[in-house]
């Protein structure tokens, strides 16, 4: 039996995979993260950085982002600031150096972290009869939501276009830097003693219960493996000998030109609560639109099941656009800079995959977020150290177990 | 069409036919009209062909043209570039 | 609006022409784009009065403009001025994903600004967008200054040599009085002379190689018997002037409050580092600085295209001696092979229009090699570049340059980076590439999307023998761009094929 390389490896250095190395080494446990790419060069770097409560109907999902936005919210206070102090935007302050104010929300965990709220409106009484629904539920499970008639949308959004019907404010939701964030959560965890090797492919589980994983530098032997691989989670999960139904859904993003500040939070349109839970195979989309501490614009969102197809097909583009200004029409000004686009890695049921593989002893979950991974990565890392050192967990994954899908992908 | 003035800052800017506003306004001596977001420092042309992106400055209203390749125009209203000069915000 | 043509060239420079013109020639309808109100491209870059005394080869431009007006008025090309290409679609035949043999093509998607006067009655300066399908295309988008950072580089009155031509050519305006001209290239020489021509002093010339590169040549530089002798024109108006060009000499800062009012030069050793003790102060009213130039590669790289390394170290796309890509229908011709300068430009101009024709008129059929004009214009095409290659290695970036920053220097212009944010990202937060780099300083993720700062990006972020091509493969790091200009959302919202099609 070799000498283990540590407690635990985790596969994947995104920002699921950065949130549990940074919990698990915070918990004591010796952490190795190994990433075939760069740090965030999945699908977190192609995120928005979304923490919401508001597009999550009651239930187990709903409960998994409270607490997970709670968990970012501390560890915004309690992050290590490798380097020193920071700028609110994340910049090193260099001493001595003319270093020009950085615009933005104080954060002390330096990922940027703005509790800017959020704003979904309809254009229409029924997409309205949804939103207010949808809503009252919420409000019913504890949740802050406001109901905002057509009269007072732009007391909160002034350049919103002034025949929309109405919509509802989300005080909590939030939003960050996930490149920033994961980086940060990853020197959080090396100064804790964890390992981080990027540029490692991991090519074989070893061992029936799991006792390590091969990678083309060499094999690595712990007694716990996370799989935290996003849209690759499920090609992990089969080298270890299970089936994880996680798909890639593309994403596209547009960014604006830098502007100044016209959008207050994050903005968009009834239809978005409904693309995330469908399961139709072509373009969906709806506009979600909101600011960034930079000055720049996102516009998303759009749903795609092309598997890995690379392309930013124009129509997609044009789409986007084109919903952006049914809501704001001032942006029909602001030029594209660049568009990119990232893959959702998302379940048949919509939930996430977290929690020990009763398959295989030694291996945890932790993906299957789809468009929720950066809101969830906080909470997720700190399930994971629960398990891992087993503690009762927070929370009851009993919803997230990865084994309640049949060979055909259906929940059971 | 032939050479005229502009009107930049508040004041006339000769041109010549074909000149762009950068042009123009180099050649009457000014080396930057743009200040940057952050640190408001000043800007004018860098790469002269339109890459950079530099030399914005509003022209009739529109923000954010690169002064080295937008043509003058007899009349037009200039004004320096940056800080979001231009939009409604 | 929405049309077709059997090829579409993007860019109207040297190569577009020549491509232009032979694909015309070769039967072909054509469409001739580019961003400026009239043809040239940077190299015969021009205001309505035509050429000039600062331009050069202007019996090429005589040649190649009187082609392009017979094609013109026999009605097979089409020249679009003022149009921006933002973004080339190969179409879904080009990659044979049914398993068919890819007859190949593509869309090209640009905008252009409303004419006020027009029969659309739009907006004076409203972007509307124009979308062009074709059979093939040729991205002839050409080349930028390679720029890099210095302290002071930010400084109103630092310029690149391109913005110095630019002024001089198009507009007759002299960058400065007092003008210092510096980096490293051949080009270095032919600004200093311009400027010397209008009246400007020249305070110095900074060539930070050695100047042996020349003389090691061979046979290459022999068989240039006119860039020779262009070289030594050159010299001798400097001469005449009293400039002589300072060898493995740089400037490292640029100093003044709102513009620059002088540089610091030094001397380098052969590491590019700064020898102690030969700083010097010069003042200076205009410095223009350059380390070559960077092929504008996006395009080509959006329609599938592979990116490899040019013998600058710069970004090229992997392509026949017909400029044909991996993609069937996408071609490129000029810089975008490797930064090669206008004749080689015009070479593979013509040779990638007949191979475009080909391509459209009669499937994958290539143009006869065997043809005595194919075959000069292939021999041609070996020895520019043979002696490119010369000139590359005779003017390198200086390996020790990032030693003349300091934390404070910017190093990206747009977003107001300095590079101790860089240094931070890569020495603690962990970015090993310049794409991680980027995203975590914001980096190339302005304006300008990396076009000024990605060099310097992907040589601090990774080491100096980077390119900005980086090394995890699949997005050409910091040299693709989806969007290659930036366009209104209105532009982009508005579906063109839905307007009506005009004449």
């Amino acid at each position: 039996m070799s000498r283990p390389s540590a407690d635990v490896i985790v596969i994947g250095a995104g920002v699921v995979g950065a949130a549990c190395a940074q919990a698990a080494a915070r918990a004591g446990l010796s952490v190795v993260v190994v990433d075939r790419g760069p740090l965030a060069g999945g699908t977190t770097g192609a995120g928005e950085g979304n923490l919401l409560v508001s597009d999550k109907a009651p239930g187990p999902e709903l409960d998994l982002a409270r607490y997970s936005l709670e968990r970012w919210a501390r560890l915004d206070e309690t992050l290590f600031q490798v380097g020193g102090p920071v700028t609110p935007s994340g910049a090193a302050v260099t001493p001595g150096a003319a270093h020009p104010p950085q615009p933005g929300p104080s954060s002390g965990g330096g990922f940027e972290l703005e509790r800017k709220g959020g704003l979904i409106v309809a254009s229409g009484p029924r997409s309205l009869a949804v939103v207010t629904e949808l809503a009252a539920a919420q409000r019913a499970a504890g949740l802050r939501v406001d109901d905002v008639p057509a009269d007072r949308l732009r007391d909160l959004e002034p350049h919103l276009a002034p025949d929309l019907a109405g919509g509802a404010h989300y005080p909590q939701d939030a939003q960050l830097q996930p490149m920033l964030a994961t980086a940060r959560l990853l020197a959080d965890a090396r100064r804790h003693g964890a390992r981080v090797l990027t540029g490692v492919e991991v090519t074989a589980f070893l061992g029936r219960g799991v006792t390590g994983v091969r990678t083309a530098r060499g094999d690595l032997h712990a007694g716990a493996v996370v799989n935290a691989a996003g849209p690759w989670a499920g090609a992990v999960a089969v080298l270890a000998g299970v089936h994880l139904p996680v798909l890639p859904r593309r994403g596209v993003v547009l960014v604006t030109q830098p502007l100044p500040p016209l959008i207050r939070h994050k903005v968009y349109a009834a239809e978005y609560v409904a693309d995330v839970a469908s399961d139709q195979a072509g373009l969906e989309s709806s506009a979600v639109v909101e600011g960034t501490p930079s000055g720049t614009v996102l516009v998303g969102a759009s749903r795609e099941r092309v598997g890995f197809d690379p392309g930013l097909p124009v129509p997609v583009l044009r789409r986007l656009a084109a919903q952006a200004l049914r809501l704001f029409p001032v942006l029909g000004e602001a030029r594209l800079l660049r568009a990119y686009r990232g893959y959702r890695p998302y379940c048949p049921d919509h939930l996430p995959v977290i929690g020990a593989d009763p398959r295989v002893p030694g291996l945890v979950h932790a993906c299957g977020h789809e468009g929720a991974g950066v809101g969830l990565a906080a909470g997720t890392g700190s399930l994971v150290a629960q398990v891992l050192t087993g503690t009762v967990p927070d929370l009851d994954l009993t919803p997230f177990r990865p084994d309640r899908f049949d060979r055909s992908g259906v929940a059971a | 069409m032939s050479g005229g003035t502009f009107r930049f800052d508040g004041r006339p800017v000769p041109f010549e036919e074909g000149q762009t506003i950068g042009a123009a306004l180099w050649a009457d001596g000014v080396r930057s009209w743009r200040t940057t977001r952050l640190a408001g420092r000043p800007r004018g042309f860098f790469c002269g062909i339109g890459v950079c992106f530099d030399c914005l400055l509003t022209v009739d209203g529109r923000p954010d043209e690169r002064a080295c390749v937008t043509p003058a125009r007899a009349g037009a209203d200039v004004r320096p570039g940056g800080r979001g000069d231009g939009w409604a915000g | 609006m929405a049309r077709s043509a059997d090829v579409v060239v993007v860019g109207a420079g040297p190569a577009g022409i020549a491509a232009a013109v032979a694909a015309a020639v070769a039967g072909a309808e054509v469409v001739l784009l580019d961003d400026a109100p009239r043809p040239g491209g940077q190299y015969w870059r021009h205001g309505p009065a035509g050429l000039g005394p600062h331009h050069h080869d202007r019996r090429g431009w005589r040649e190649l403009s009187t082609e392009l007006a017979e094609q013109r008025a026999a009605g097979r090309i089409a020249l679009l001025p003022a149009h921006r290409v933002w973004r080339l679609e190969p179409s879904p035949e080009a990659s044979g994903a049914d398993g068919t043999e890819g007859t190949g093509g593509a869309t090209v998607h640009a905008v252009t600004d409303e004419d006020p006067a027009g029969p659309g009655g739009g907006a004076a300066g409203r972007e509307r967008p124009v979308t062009l399908t074709a059979r093939a295309v040729v991205v002839a988008t050409g080349a930028h200054d390679r720029v890099l950072p210095f302290p002071g580089w930010d400084l109103p009155g630092v310029v690149t040599p391109g913005a110095v031509q630019t002024l001089l050519k198009e507009h007759g305006v002299p960058v400065g009085r007092r003008v210092v001209v510096a980096g490293s290239g051949p080009f270095l020489l032919p600004v200093a002379a311009s400027l010397l021509r209008t009246g400007a002093t020249v305070v110095a010339v900074a060539e930070a190689g050695d100047g042996r590169g020349w003389l090691t040549g061979g046979r290459a530089v022999l068989a240039r018997g006119s860039r020779l002798r262009e070289a030594a024109g050159y010299a001798a108006v400097l001469g005449r002037h009293g400039v002589r060009p300072r060898l493995r000499t740089a400037v490292v800062e640029a100093h003044g409050t709102d513009a620059v009012e002088a540089v610091t030069l030094a001397r380098l050793d052969r590491s590019g580092a700064v020898v102690p003790g030969t700083a010097r102060r010069v003042a200076c009213d205009a410095v223009a600085v350059g380390w070559g130039f960077t092929a504008r590669v996006e395009l080509a790289l959006q329609a599938g295209a592979v990116a490899v390394p040019g013998p600058d170290g710069g970004p090229a796309v992997a392509a026949d001696p017909w400029g044909r890509t991996a993609v069937p229908g996408i071609l490129v011709a000029g810089e975008l092979l490797g930064i090669g300068g206008a004749a080689l430009a015009v070479v593979t101009g013509r040779l990638a229009g007949a191979a475009a024709a080909a391509h459209a008129l009669g499937g994958s059929r290539l143009p006869v090699e065997a043809e005595p004009v194919e075959r000069r214009l292939i021999e041609r095409r070996r020895q520019l570049i043979a002696f490119a290659e010369v000139l590359h290695r005779a003017h390198p970036v200086p390996a020790g340059w990032p030693a003349w920053l300091r934390d404070d220097t910017l190093v990206c212009r747009c977003e107001e980076v300095p590079v101790g944010r860089l240094r931070e990202a890569v020495d603690l937060l962990g970015a090993t590439d310049a794409r991680t780099a980027k995203l975590l300083t914001r980096c190339g993720m302005g304006w300008c999307q990396g076009r000024m700062c990605g060099e310097a990006v992907a040589r601090l972020a990774a080491g100096p023998g980077t390119t900005v091509l980086g090394t995890h493969g699949r997005d050409a790091g910091l040299a693709a761009r989806p969007v290659a200009v930036p366009l209104t959302l209105q532009a982009l919202a508005d579906d063109p094929t839905r307007r009506e099609v005009g004449p």
